[in-house]
């Protein structure tokens, strides 16, 4: 397929304007005036609508096919929240108007909307109080990380470092990094899982917080989270629940409850919003009680007489984190989905998530090498057999053969402490149908890795490009698509 | 492979001494592990490093991963040609994809480090 610019046509247009038939009234400066026209594509309406279509096209989603990408729960987004979000009264508001006057009057469902969000999110979660400002998980943990150094700020004490264990996600180090943090990391144990042993041994007075993803990114539950949230509260640390693998456990278990003092929730997984291809996402930040004045600024309040308002007299705020509300139409569509499954549904959420990928972990566990072994939750990770790293099949070529079968690469190479990890997390919303086929194929390449593994090299070869070079698009970076 | 004369740490790092000089780089395993190199960090020169210090930072496709100093020192001279050329880590780790050359403030952290033999043992274990 062509690029547009390479079907365009010198003169070609698609909306000429009328001619001039007053004088010109406008002199700008000739050193603002460009000396040769933008190099733009000169194409007809018909021919652009054409391109565009034909890209949407080679779209690939959850709409289309299963999205096994583990750590990132890439779950169907039920349409009724789509619905709700493009209704004229919440697509249309202006995000200045409650903070005019008399405005907070016009935009009492929207408020309404956020302040029973802060509500929902505090029971599922089990904690006091939450700001819906963060745009995404890792803006989350930085303004977890901020609340948790105004915290410590606010009792004088001298802290230095941030505790997390070498499965956590990339995003943990650099945000405790950009909050101003050293991070120390602690090995995972034999077990695939953080042992209180090490958290120990790791531990000092200087030690701000942990944080933690549990499941952790193996997908594996930590039994002695409780015991590890006192050892952190021993030296007046936080603990961190960093909420991407919420939906394992949503409607089971509460953070709040293990003993966690801080969380983010990843509305765009657990809570079934839009997402890849960055965004936009939503990083809500939930804090128990003795934290909530640190809170960012505006917070929305319940007025007596029943009516909702923005306030900003919080003296002990960090302030904004972002402009106004967060990503408005993802709060909505998340509030809308947890509304249309209520208590019980959210419950089934995580019961399907874990038994799909318990599933899927027992029909491939014989063909593929299994990191740790025993129930997972909501995802698992593979690795090729030695047998097939013999014979050149790595976890990439696995990944590629995939595509070829109609279904998105999981997620390969993390966590980083499994070699040659596979990570597959299949979600609640497939059908055992759906995964039946995904076993069926993962069975056919493990079995063609041995038999043909040219094939399984090669692969994908039915899709319009095979391999792009990433070692040149890595080395050599290139955004700009006009030379 | 495991280059023979050179010693090694659990970091997957190798040292060449000649005289009170270490000269660093990441073996073939590491480089193997990362696949694909598209970035160093290097140090800078004169920069002073304790033992196990992250003193560069090597980046892939598939992950970024710090490269920790084997022994204490001061750094003498850095490989300039890897910021061009990344790839010389994947094709030649032990020659021409050295990192840089350390002065040493204390050879006898030296016994800290594994010969080739002790490295391909642990290497062994590893799998």
């Amino acid at each position: 397929m062509k690029l547009v610019f390479e079907k365009s046509v010198p003169s070609r247009k698609a909306f000429r304007m009328g001619p001039r038939d007053v004088p010109s009234s406008v002199s700008i400066d000739e050193s603002l005036l460009r000396k040769k026209p933008a190099d733009l594509p000169e194409l007809s309406e018909l021919d652009v609508v054409r391109h565009f279509t034909e890209l949407s096209r080679r779209n690939f989603g959850v709409d289309t096919n299963f999205y096994p990408l583990g750590s990132c729960t890439m779950k169907y987004n039920p349409k009724v929240n789509e619905r709700i979000a493009s209704y004229p009264g919440f697509a249309h508001l202006h995000p200045l108007l409650p903070q005019l006057r008399m405005g907070g009057m016009l935009t009492q469902g929207a408020l309404r909307v956020l302040y029973e969000m802060d509500r929902f999110l505090c029971e599922i979660a089990g904690m006091d109080g939450f700001t819906m400002q963060p745009m995404a998980g890792a803006h989350g943990e930085l303004t977890g990380l901020m609340i948790m150094a105004a915290y410590h700020r606010s009792k004088g004490t001298q802290k230095k470092y941030i505790l997390a264990p070498d499965s956590a996600h990339g995003t943990n180090p650099s945000s405790a990094a950009i909050a101003g943090y050293e991070v120390i990391s602690v090995p995972t144990g034999n077990r695939g899982i953080l042992e209180p042993e090490e958290v120990r041994r790791h531990l000092n007075p200087e030690v701000a917080g942990l944080m933690l993803t549990c499941p952790n990114t193996l997908g594996l539950f930590n039994p002695h989270i409780a015991e590890i949230c006192e050892l952190i509260h021993g030296v007046d640390g936080l603990a961190y629940y960093d909420g991407a693998n919420l939906n394992a456990i949503v409607g089971q278990a509460r953070p709040g409850d293990f003993g966690f003092d801080i969380i983010h929730i990843n509305l765009h997984k657990t809570f079934s919003t839009p997402h890849g291809g960055g965004g936009p996402g939503a990083g809500p930040v939930g804090v128990r009680a003795d934290l909530v004045d640190f809170l960012p600024v505006s917070v929305v309040v319940k007025r007596d007489d029943g009516t909702y308002a923005l306030e900003y007299d919080r003296p002990h705020s960090i302030g904004y984190v972002a402009p106004f509300y967060g990503n408005f139409g993802i709060i909505l569509r998340a509030y809308v989905y947890i509304l249309m499954l209520g208590k019980e549904g959210l419950k089934r959420v995580s019961q399907n998530a874990v038994l799909n990928a318990n599933y899927l972990k027992e029909k491939l566990k014989d063909h593929y090498d299994l990191a740790f072994d025993g129930v997972c939750k909501h995802e698992c990770v593979f690795s090729p057999t030695q047998a097939m790293l013999d014979n050149d099949v790595h976890a990439l070529n696995i990944a590629k053969s995939l595509i070829d079968r109609g279904f998105h690469p999981p997620t390969i190479y993390f966590p980083s402490i499994v070699r040659e990890a596979i990570m597959i997390e299949p979600t609640e919303t497939e059908s055992k149908e759906t995964l039946d086929r995904f076993i069926a194929a993962m069975i056919e390449i493990a079995e063609l890795a041995l038999s043909d593994p040219q094939q399984i090299r090669d692969a994908p070869v039915t899709t319009p490009v095979s391999r792009p070079n990433e070692t040149i698009a890595a080395r050599v970076l290139d955004i700009a698509s006009i030379a | 492979m495991v280059k023979e004369g050179l010693l090694y740490t659990k970091e997957h790092e190798w040292v060449r001494v000649e005289g009170d000089s270490a000269t660093v780089g990441i073996s073939d395993h590491a480089q193997e592990m990362l696949g694909d190199v598209t970035f160093v960090e290097l140090p800078e020169a004169n920069a002073s490093f304790a033992q196990n210090d992250p003193m560069a930072v090597v980046e892939s496709s598939k992950a970024a991963s710090d490269v920790y100093c084997p022994i204490s020192g001061t750094v003498m001279e850095v490989n300039s040609p890897l910021e061009d050329a990344p790839e010389l880590i994947n094709e030649s780790c032990y020659e021409q994809g050295w990192i840089c050359k350390v002065q040493m403030a204390n050879p006898q952290e030296l016994d800290t480090l594994m010969n080739a033999e002790a490295y391909g043992q642990f290497l062994a274990e590893q799998s």
